[in-house]
């Protein structure tokens, strides 16, 4: 069963244009995605594609103007279940500095399932165990700006994670880290979803982290240009370059080589891939 | 650097008084500053200077840090103690002029000044042992009696909380500001007083702007974890009022009628 479903989505911001209410802008404009459980999706798209508020709409943080959101079998349209929906599907922004809320990691990641009204003694396990998946244990006695950004970033997962929902949804987590930190995030993510079975939205505009994901969503200005495997999606540079997205850096090489005359049966998504595929060809 | 303040003054040393319950160690301090202005003559002030000295301490804190946290009210001591020199009644030991100081104004001189010392080192002493959040943890506790007056007591210890996340936060962000600006030829050095406050305005924009966008997110993330205030939250951390408490409570209550013995006896 598809676990989150949206069904010809669309959204506009209220108040915008009031004097001329027939030119709002809409930000989603009929979008029909959905996600089975324990896949990991990645989400692409440059500024202003909508891909932002498609997340939202995820954890009911927004709610759609037109068409419905499903998550888990609950329309996020309803009020009285808003709280069922943000358990199930936890959001992580961009910005860490502005989603921690304690000066105390371990107090921080313990903020989520106190909300939930959660047992003590099931809280602090749930704390501990949160903060081993994202390899911050060691650091739960510290204040949160004494962190790296990348560190940061895994805290705010892991206070995510002690909610135990059942899906991740994380919004450009990467944006704002330097390598390193972009790194230790997508293998702290990828291991969740690998060992835990965890379903992973992952919203980014960096085409290298695409790559390892079951599937891609591409949007552009408010709607779904193409979905598939990273294999699939990726092989279409041309079509990816008219609406301005990058595509991986072998995929490009090897799509340019392709047009002098080298032929390769499929492009390459990483380094290693297009160093196989070129010695096969050339050799 | 802006940022290299510590918040708060909180020196985890291990002594007895860490080990005390948040809650206990404020209301011992109402308590004891209560004690410490029922003191009417030296034998009782005698009585609170063992009670001041054995927290000290207690709180296994070098007196070095004590003494820094007097130096910023070293003026107010001196200029409190100076005035009641000359508020006395009763023989007159030097007159000139419209002033005159008697054996009762050296008297209140002296204890003015000693209270407000020994108010400061007893606070010090709370600050010193308890760190911030468990400060706010404690008032939040100790405060929810007043929710009968329809005080949002969770609303007010969660702003404290979040007050005290930020400000190291926006501490860095000030920083960067001013070199941002200083970057533009912003002079913030030179000038008369009038000159340096209109310098400070094109650093508390910026800042004050990016605070408004940061509580924005913030307010969302906090409804992404599913925050509805106060009612059916629970707390991972409980406090837990121990035997240790109840001694302290107890050396509080000998000292206490010591105090009173001494008030009316002597």
């Amino acid at each position: 069963m598809e676990f989150i479903q949206a069904e010809n989505l669309t959204f506009y911001y209220e108040g915008e244009d009031e004097e001329q209410p027939n030119n709002v802008k809409l930000v989603l404009k009929g979008v029909s995605v959905s996600v089975r459980k324990g896949e990991f999706v990645a989400v692409i798209g440059h500024n202003g594609s909508g891909k932002s508020t498609l997340s939202k709409h995820m954890n009911a943080i927004l709610l759609p103007t037109g068409g419905r959101m499903l998550v888990d079998g609950i329309d996020t349209n309803d009020e009285d279940r808003i709280y069922d929906v943000r358990r199930k599907v936890g959001l992580v922004l961009q910005n860490p500095d502005n989603q921690l809320v304690a000066s105390i990691v371990e107090e921080d990641v313990a903020f989520g399932p106190e909300n939930l009204g959660v047992e003590p003694s099931e809280i602090r396990r749930r704390v501990d165990s949160a903060l081993k998946a994202v390899d911050m244990y060691d650091y739960r006695h510290h204040a949160p700006h004494k962190l790296s950004g990348g560190q940061k970033q895994r805290v705010a997962i892991a206070g995510i994670l002690a909610m135990e929902p059942d899906c991740i949804v994380l919004d450009e987590p990467t944006a704002m880290l330097d390598p390193k930190g972009r790194e230790e995030v997508i293998s702290a993510i990828t291991r969740l979803n690998r060992e835990q079975s965890i379903t992973v939205v992952l919203i980014t505009h960096n085409m290298e982290e695409a790559v390892d994901c079951d599937r891609v969503i591409v949007m552009d200005s408010g709607k779904v240009l193409t979905e598939g495997t990273p294999v699939e999606v990726f092989s279409q540079v041309e079509r990816l370059r008219r609406h301005k997205l990058d595509v991986p850096q072998a995929t490009e090489l090897c799509s340019m080589l392709r047009g002098v005359g080298l032929s390769f049966k499929e492009l390459p998504l990483s380094t290693d891939e297009c160093v196989r595929m070129l010695s096969e060809v050339l050799l | 650097m802006l940022s290299d303040i510590t918040l708060g003054q909180y020196f985890p040393s291990g002594g007895v008084l860490h080990r005390l319950d948040p809650r206990a160690k404020i209301l011992l301090l109402v308590g004891a500053i209560v004690l410490i202005f029922c003191a009417f003559n030296f034998f009782s002030l005698t009585v609170v200077v063992g009670l001041v000295i054995a927290s000290v301490l207690l709180s296994k804190v070098p007196l070095k840090l004590y003494l820094k946290s007097m130096k910023a009210i070293i003026f107010v001591i001196l200029i409190t103690s100076f005035l009641n020199l000359f508020y006395g009644t009763g023989e007159v030991l030097v007159q000139w002029w419209i002033f005159r100081i008697t054996a009762d104004g050296i008297r209140n001189a002296i204890f003015v000044a000693v209270r407000i010392i020994f108010l400061v080192m007893l606070s010090s002493c709370l600050t010193f042992t308890t760190s911030p959040t468990d400060l706010t943890d404690a008032l939040e506790r100790l405060m929810k009696p007043l929710g009968i007056f329809r005080i949002k007591t969770h609303e007010i210890a969660m702003m404290m909380t979040i007050a005290l996340r930020f400000v190291p936060t926006l501490l860095e962000e000030t920083d960067k500001i001013m070199s941002a600006q200083k970057a533009r030829g912003a002079d913030m050095e030179s000038g008369n007083l009038i000159a340096r406050v209109k310098a400070l305005i094109p650093i508390l924009i910026p800042l004050f702007v990016s605070a408004f966008r940061r509580a924005y997110e913030l307010a969302m993330a906090m409804e992404c974890r599913c925050y509805q205030g106060g009612s059916g939250r629970t707390r991972m951390k409980q406090l837990h009022m121990g035997k240790r408490d109840v001694v302290a409570f107890a050396v509080f209550a000998v000292v206490m009628a010591g105090v009173i013995l001494c008030n009316i006896l002597l």
